[in-house]
């Protein structure tokens, strides 16, 4: 068994920690280093850091700060932000990241999957997806650091995080995005409905607002890990006192 | 305290070093065999393919300046598997031959999913050096699709759907398959161990 992730997430914006409510309106949460130092101390299980405009601006994440962040940290982190060729990639590993996630450059060229599965191992990658409710179904976005920019990628979810599975991604982070930020709770049926098709890991990511809402997510839809950002930032749910919940019920957390 | 992180083109080079650093260890990295076979303790980081870290070892002449190597060597994460005989990464890739036995795929299993990636359990077998001091039920981070036989090298465990040799030691040679640099106090632990091992 592992025990079950508690993965904060730091959007960062010039080393600075930002967060908006639905993709839009950015506020000012911190410094990205300093954060990253109080999750650690807080028992959370993973980092990961994304670089939210490197994307919509055509660029990829700066490497020396990524070297920071690994001189800090004694758990694994997670990079991503405008990554989008193997080269890219590797030199995040070679600055000590230890996974990077590929987002809008995996939807434009999904090829890139397998390319960085190849080279780097699966274990390394992870395809993360924006997916936004559609009628009955799930539809991919991409480009959503830039609300000007994000649309629509015409593709169904439940079809593009399978063909990323079968591609090599070593793990999905599943972002729902009606309920980014609003605080009401992961989407249990769409969580529920991508772990029933994947064999590897799948991360929550969308609608955190308690530590009811993560022993949902894990009771309900079985996923490996649990991503939240403003329910952390704000200091509104402590790591400590979340993990003593889901342990209380009868979860495997680290503590 | 001097250690030498092989720096051969597959492994996580800059995590592991970063993590002696934490711990005042002087980290040299290396991938010449002459420096290399001089190295006071010497350790084998590794992801990605094992045939492609293979490959690497043998162009840069490595292989048997890791099996000749006396003093304290530890192998991480895919470091781990190198030491075996084969995998069956890739069909059938031989490997180190410096313990026993073949690396396997882990076993699908509906309820568990692979790479088995995140915090599990150690579950120790047996007193060593490199383990003093850690707690009963230490935590570790382990990412990893294939599974190190469980035999006589095996000293501590994970479970995964079976048991996970998670670590081993042949004479001078260790393995860690979980990442001691990325496991928090138990990884630091493990890690100033190794740098306390008589050399």
């Amino acid at each position: 068994m592992t025990a079950r992730r508690i993965i904060p997430c730091l959007d960062v914006r010039d080393g600075r920690v930002v967060k908006g409510i639905r993709f839009e309106g950015h506020r000012d949460m911190g410094n990205a280093s300093e954060l990253a130092a109080r999750y650690r101390d807080q028992g959370a299980d993973e980092l990961v850091f994304y670089d939210i405009t490197a994307s919509p601006e055509g660029r990829t994440l700066d490497y020396g700060w990524v070297r920071d962040i690994a001189r800090l940290l004694d758990i694994p982190f997670c990079v991503a932000g405008g990554i989008r060729s193997v080269d890219q990639a590797a030199r995040c590993l070679d600055h000590g990241a230890d996974k990077v996630s590929i987002n809008s450059p995996a939807l434009e060229r999904p090829d890139l999957i397998g390319e960085m599965a190849l080279r780097l191992g699966s274990q390394c990658v992870v395809v993360g997806v924006d997916s936004r409710r559609s009628g009955d179904d799930w539809i991919v976005h991409q480009y959503t650091g830039d609300a000007t920019r994000s649309r629509s990628a015409q593709r169904r979810t439940m079809d593009w995080i399978t063909e990323a599975q079968t591609l090599g991604a070593g793990e999905i982070v599943l972002n729902c995005m009606d309920e980014d930020g609003v605080r009401h709770g992961y989407d249990l049926t769409q969580l529920a409905a991508a772990r029933a098709r994947l064999t590897v890991p799948l991360v929550a990511s969308g609608g955190a607002g308690s530590a009811s809402h993560f022993l949902e997510v894990f009771q309900q839809a079985d996923v490996s890990g649990a991503l939240a950002a403003s329910v952390f930032h704000t200091g509104a749910l402590p790591i400590p006192r979340l993990k003593a919940f889901l342990a209380g019920a009868g979860l495997e957390v680290r503590p | 305290m001097t250690v030498t992180v092989l720096a051969y083109g597959a492994g996580n080079v800059a995590s592991v070093q970063f993590a002696l650093e934490r711990l005042g260890a002087t980290v040299r990295l290396a991938s010449d065999p002459t420096e290399v076979a001089e190295a006071e303790r010497l350790i084998l980081p590794g992801v990605g393919h094992a045939a492609y870290a293979m490959d690497r070892l043998r162009a840069l002449g490595l292989a048997e300046t890791i099996a000749g190597f006396p003093r304290p060597l530890l192998g991480v994460c895919l470091g781990q598997q190198l030491l075996f005989e084969a995998t069956d990464e890739g069909g059938n890739t031989p490997m180190l031959r410096l313990i026993p036995g073949r690396v396997r795929s882990l076993p699908p299993n509906p309820a568990l999913p692979v790479p088995h990636m995140g915090w599990s359990k150690l579950s120790i077998d047996r007193d060593d050096p490199l383990l003093e001091g850690l707690e009963t039920d230490a935590w570790a981070y382990f990412v990893h699709a294939f599974v190190c036989p469980d035999g006589g090298a095996t000293i501590a465990r994970a479970d995964y759907g079976g048991p996970v040799p998670a670590v081993v030691r042949s004479r001078n040679r260790w393995g860690c398959q979980f990442h001691p640099e990325r496991s928090s106090q138990t990884g630091a632990r493990i890690l100033r161990n190794f740098l306390e091992l008589p050399a």
